[in-house]
């Protein structure tokens, strides 16, 4: 099939960019055919944030999206930033040291995951052919190089690789332009990074994972608008990088969350436990005793921010929103600027149709567009903060970044580049303690299996693992031997088990139904041997409001 | 032949459902929407009676709030050729169900009506059976092999402990089981030309059905927790306790 | 008002899940009747006639309900149902065949599948695959019910028997007729309908100790199950899987031997009526769930209880 542009991913960053397009087509009369694939099975189901959302894009896109009802139902009201200092003490910081992008005013504690279903309606509204359920599993790249469009997964493949009784073959997608908006990690969007070489001149990537539940918690603990963000201990016992939140939403729900930084090197660190322990600090817990679990989750973010920023542009394709990389790490917030960088692309798009262009060009006018944006303004002045933190620790990184924020606006003239790669900062196990991790209560902390349950993630169960290993031997001979095998911890949904076989000989069991597409072990993976892949469409957690 | 499907919108089969918090229903908001797969095996079902041209035409029905037509679309994808939809905000139970779908029969004649022998939400069992009752038709509930034999439809049932077959008079009512087929996936370019089908929409009204609830839920809870018991030494006293106490064995 | 249990059998033996539905029936009404339709099946109905709690016996043979064809028997009740406040069925599959059909020609609901009365209008069901429990309150003035059998206790046999009267048999609508059946030949129960159920997990190890598994099910004429991490280790085909995206069970005694008890696994389980658990981890997540629980090695207690079982 043919489209004028095909966007590959259902998020902030694709929808905005299709709901752009259509805008501008009808405001100029031109003939514009847009589709979206979205490998969940429906639009929203892999959507995962914390999430402050910040209306600067939407107010942009949509302005009356108050009369369209938005799901923008909480704003934010009080506003708090803790230190957690021990397992039981925490440290307030006064409003007045708060680095600047941390305040919240004016903004709202949302689903993303709802946002984006709204998002979808008015794409749909506008025209815009919406295909939940197919993945974009590869990219039509023509002998010129020149991307030509996406080829969606073959359904009904048996584990083997055979084809069974329903099986129906992937479908070409061809655009005039292909609009790349996977979120952190793509798997298309990796191997564009090396066809073009789009991180050539840019710094790495880095990364965290979020894992997130939503907790009903008792309507006399509940504060509507509350926002907690903060950082420090459990994290902090092992040097570890990350932040925390807790936001009060609508309807007696909170959602609280730990994000811990990939570029961790404890291979013994298990961003899950951590995350279980840390919901029983007195702050928090506060809140959720009482209460009850109703949905979990997990998801990497890209937070390298400005100095990681790839090349955004290829022939015939634009690269948007987490999967390029434009989140802002010092508001810890992604969602408008995916906003933004999607809505730049259509407009490129539609001036270069505009001007006849006939698709395929390298579309260099998105660049000077994206430079000239707000966007580039607010990645610019935020530069620093990651690496701040990365090079000083949240003290010392935590004070430049006050006084860079709050007093020069991101304007200190300092240049803070952080070369390191995630995967490679991981130290071999006998040089790293083991960590005793509390056995959860089944109150507050769970185990992760039933965790995992909550997230309603499921994946036919005859297909082909869609985690794929570039060499068999490595999970044993390399990461066990070396470090003790950390894809067993840092996977949030338990797919990577160490397990011994019949003969006592240790193997690596893949549980790729668990599978959360998180794509944690795609990036932290020390061998970088993991490869995720789409699995068949509508494959995936199936979270309702996260 | 016409063949009527009849598909019910529910929540996903991947989704965990919970009660909510004050207990009068299920917990659905923003849960995913599907199919319900036993409908999808009745869809599969007809339309490859058509395919080995037997059915002449595959008509889809459904019934419910507005977002139903999104589950006909999905059966009109899959290769039906249009659909109805009687569009209420009343909580349908099975007998209002298959009173609406009667009145369906009786204008659309088809000569079999094929739906899931259960929904994966209420677990009923029931319309089906129902509207076979109020057409006056044989039913073939819990199918696992349809042939159509002239005025005859061959059904192989499962029942408890094996397979039963019978030979209906046509028209016949028949409920799918999950052994019948293994539904298709509906193609991109499909699903296109699915938002151009026929569709078209009634009301109970229009149909002069009362489709009131004659169940009225109570409560809404979550199953009592299995609380751990005891543990025993060794197999002798297990068989002791199973033998005597629990009698099971 | 009387409440009237339909009988489900072969003609030669009474299914053992109508003594649950008579259990039930009990709890609505003193005047328990039950109702046995087929042909040359005096013995049913005599069986019928001695079970505790039943006050009289409808007997109605003739070569139209030999085989139970809904079509025949749905309205032969309807004739009878006058009387009656309840008419009750267990939910075995002829009773989930039939009971609807009567439900619609009586112009009422169907309240399927209960697992507890409240009140002669309110009972307890499972939905949503049995992750949710609704009570519900039906607003007829006849109340048709199919019984989950595994919730009420089977009635007892006594000496005396109540008296068995005649019913005049249908005519045949010709609507169906029986062609077949093909009852599993084997010793091995149909995992989802089976009364005991033996699975096995990773802790077998491999493959062929799965045999263990197999050879206590013999014993106990059992269906075979596994947990999802004994079919992702290939020890079984997807199939026997529990749980999640396999089969939900729920048996009269189930055996997990060598499982852990992840969450999926316990979801498709936990509604058996007495579950045991074999582990050698004393702090497996199974054992919050089994009604009797051994710590050990496995090899060594599944042999055991395969030798006791057989002397």
């Amino acid at each position: 099939m043919e489209y004028d542009v095909v966007i590959v991913g259902a998020g902030p960053a694709g929808l905005s960019t299709a709901i752009r397009l259509r805008q501008l087509a009808i405001e100029n009369n031109l003939e514009l055919t847009v589709c979206v694939l979205e490998k969940g099975s429906e639009v929203g189901a892999h959507i995962l944030s914390g999430a402050v959302f910040e209306p600067r894009a939407l107010n942009e896109l949509i302005p009356d999206w108050q009369e369209k009802d938005a799901p923008l139902n909480t704003a934010v009201g009080q506003d708090e930033v803790y230190f957690f200092t021990k397992p039981d003490k925490a440290y307030k910081i006064p409003d007045l040291f708060v680095p600047k992008p941390m305040h919240n005013k004016g903004n709202y504690i949302v689903s993303l995951g709802n946002v984006c279903r709204w998002l979808a309606e008015q794409a749909e509204e506008l025209g815009v052919d919406v295909f939940p359920g197919f993945p974009a599993a590869d990219i039509i790249i023509d002998d010129d190089n020149i991307v030509r469009g996406v080829i969606t997964g073959d359904m009904g493949v048996s584990k083997e690789g055979n084809e069974k009784d329903n099986y129906e073959a992937g479908m070409e997608l061809v655009g005039k332009y292909t609009i790349f908006a996977e979120g952190c990690r793509g798997h298309l969007g990796k191997r564009l990074f090396e066809k073009y070489e789009l991180n050539k001149e840019s710094d790495p990537q880095h990364y965290g994972l979020g894992i997130k539940e939503l907790w009903d918690i008792s309507a006399d603990k509940h504060k509507p608008g509350l926002v907690i963000h903060g950082t420090g201990w459990p994290l902090n016992e092992t040097g570890t990088n990350g932040g925390f939140f807790l936001y009060h939403l609508e309807n007696n729900q909170v959602s609280v969350g730990l994000i811990t930084d990939l570029n961790y090197s404890n291979p013994f660190i298990n961003p899950y436990e951590e995350f279980q322990r840390f919901k029983h600090h007195p702050l928090i817990k506060q809140y959720l005793s009482g209460g009850r679990r109703v949905s979990y989750g997990a998801r990497a973010i890209s937070k390298g921010g400005y100095y990681s920023l790839p090349k955004m542009v290829m022939p015939g394709a634009i690269m948007v929103g987490c999967d390029a990389g434009t989140l802002n790490f010092a508001k810890i917030k992604g969602s408008h600027t995916a906003m933004k960088s999607g809505m730049l692309a259509a407009e490129t798009i539609v001036d270069a149709f505009a001007k006849g262009d006939e698709g395929g060009q390298l579309l260099t006018d998105y660049v000077e567009k994206f430079n000239n944006s707000w966007l580039h303004e607010e990645l610019y002045s935020s530069r620093n903060f990651g690496s701040a933190i990365h090079k000083w620790g949240p003290y010392i990184g935590g004070g430049f970044n006050y006084l860079d924020q709050n007093w020069f606006g991101g304007k200190l003239p300092v240049t803070l580049r952080d070369q390191s790669k995630d995967h490679q900062l991981i130290k071999n196990k006998d040089d790293c303690d083991k960590i005793n991790y509390p056995k959860p209560d089944g109150e507050i902390s769970f185990d992760l299996l039933s965790s995992v349950f909550l997230s309603s993630t499921n994946h036919e169960e005859d297909q082909p693992c869609h985690l794929t290993l570039k060499d068999n031997n490595v999970p044993i001979s390399t990461n066990l031997k070396y470090y003790d095998a950390p894809e067993q911890r840092y996977c949030p949904a338990g797919v990577y088990e160490v397990i011994v076989g019949e003969k006592g000989e240790e193997q690596l069991q893949i549980n790729a139904q668990n599978c959360l597409h998180c794509k944690t072990c795609d990036i932290k993976d020390p061998s970088q041997n993991i490869n995720w892949k789409t699995p068949e469409g509508g494959g995936g957690p199936n979270y309702p409001n996260m | 032949m016409i063949i009527l499907v009849a598909i019910k919108r529910v929540v996903d089969y991947n989704v965990r459902v919970r009660p909510t918090t004050d207990q009068s229903g299920v917990e659905i908001s923003n849960a995913k929407m599907s199919m319900n797969p036993f409908d999808e095996i009745a869809v599969e079902e007809a339309i490859r009676l058509k395919e080995a041209g037997i059915a002449s035409e595959v008509v889809v029905a459904s019934f419910g709030v507005k977002q139903c037509q999104e589950t006909i679309r999905t059966a009109l994808a899959m290769g039906a050729d249009r659909g109805v939809h009687v569009e209420t905000e009343v909580e349908l139970q099975p007998l209002a169900v298959a009173k609406l779908l009667k009145t369906i029969v009786d204008k659309e004649k088809p000569g079999m009506v094929i739906l899931g022998k259960q929904a994966i939400d209420d677990d009923a069992n029931q319309t089906g059976q129902m509207l076979a009752s109020l057409l006056n038709w044989g039913q073939g509930t819990f199918a696992c092999n349809v042939k159509v034999d002239s005025d005859k439809v061959i059904v192989s049932r499962e029942i408890d402990g094996g397979t039963q077959t019978l030979s209906l008079k046509l028209p016949a009512v028949i409920t799918t089981d999950l052994r019948l087929n293994e539904p298709r996936y509906a193609k991109l370019p499909d699903i296109m030309k699915a938002k151009k089908k026929p569709l078209e929409t009634l009301t109970p009204e229009d149909l002069d059905i009362d489709v009131s609830p004659r169940l009225k839920i109570l409560k809404v809870s979550e199953p009592p927790k299995r609380e751990a018991g005891v543990m025993v030494a060794d197999v002798t006293e297990l068989l002791d306790k199973l033998r005597n106490e629990a009698k099971v064995i | 008002m009387s409440v009237l249990v339909i009988a489900d059998h072969n003609n030669e033996s009474l299914n053992v899940a109508t003594l649950s539905a008579i259990t039930a029936a009990n709890k609505l009404s003193d005047e328990v009747e039950v109702f046995v339709a087929g042909n040359n099946c005096k013995d049913v109905a005599n069986t019928a006639s001695k079970i505790q709690g039943v006050s009289r016996v409808l007997l109605c043979e003739s070569e139209v309900c030999v085989t139970q064809l809904a079509e025949n028997i749905a309205p032969l009740i309807y004739q009878l149902a006058d009387k009656y406040s309840h008419l009750l069925s267990a939910a075995t599959t002829t009773g989930k065949n039939l009971m609807p059909r009567v439900a619609a020609l009586l112009d009422v609901a169907q309240i399927s599948d209960i697992i507890d009365i409240e009140s002669e209008d309110t009972f307890k069901r499972p939905i949503y695959a049995g992750n949710v429990i609704a009570t519900v309150q039906s607003t007829d003035i006849k109340k048709v019910i199919t019984v989950r059998s595994t919730a009420f206790a089977t009635a007892s046999s006594t000496d005396t028997a109540v008296s068995i009267e005649t019913v005049a048999a249908p005519v045949d609508n010709g609507l169906s007729c029986f062609v077949s059946e093909e009852l599993t030949k084997s010793e091995r129960p149909e995992l989802a309908a089976a009364d005991v159920v033996i699975s096995g997990g990773r802790g077998l190890g491999n493959k062929e100790n799965f045999k263990l598994i197999e050879d206590l099910a013999d014993c106990l004429g059992a269906a075979i199950g596994a947990s999802r991490a004994a079919v992702d280790a290939g020890f079984v085909p997807n199939d026997y899987q529990v749980g999640q995206t396999g089969k939900i069970v729920a048996p009269k005694l189930y055996i997990a031997v060598g499982i852990s008890g992840a969450i999926q696994h316990l979801a498709g389980m936990k509604d058996s009526q007495v579950i045991v658990a074999i582990n050698k981890d004393a702090e497996a997540p199974i054992f919050q769930v089994t009604d009797y629980g051994i710590v050990g090695d496995l090899f060594k207690i599944v042999p055991e209880l395969i030798e006791a079982l057989n002397s």
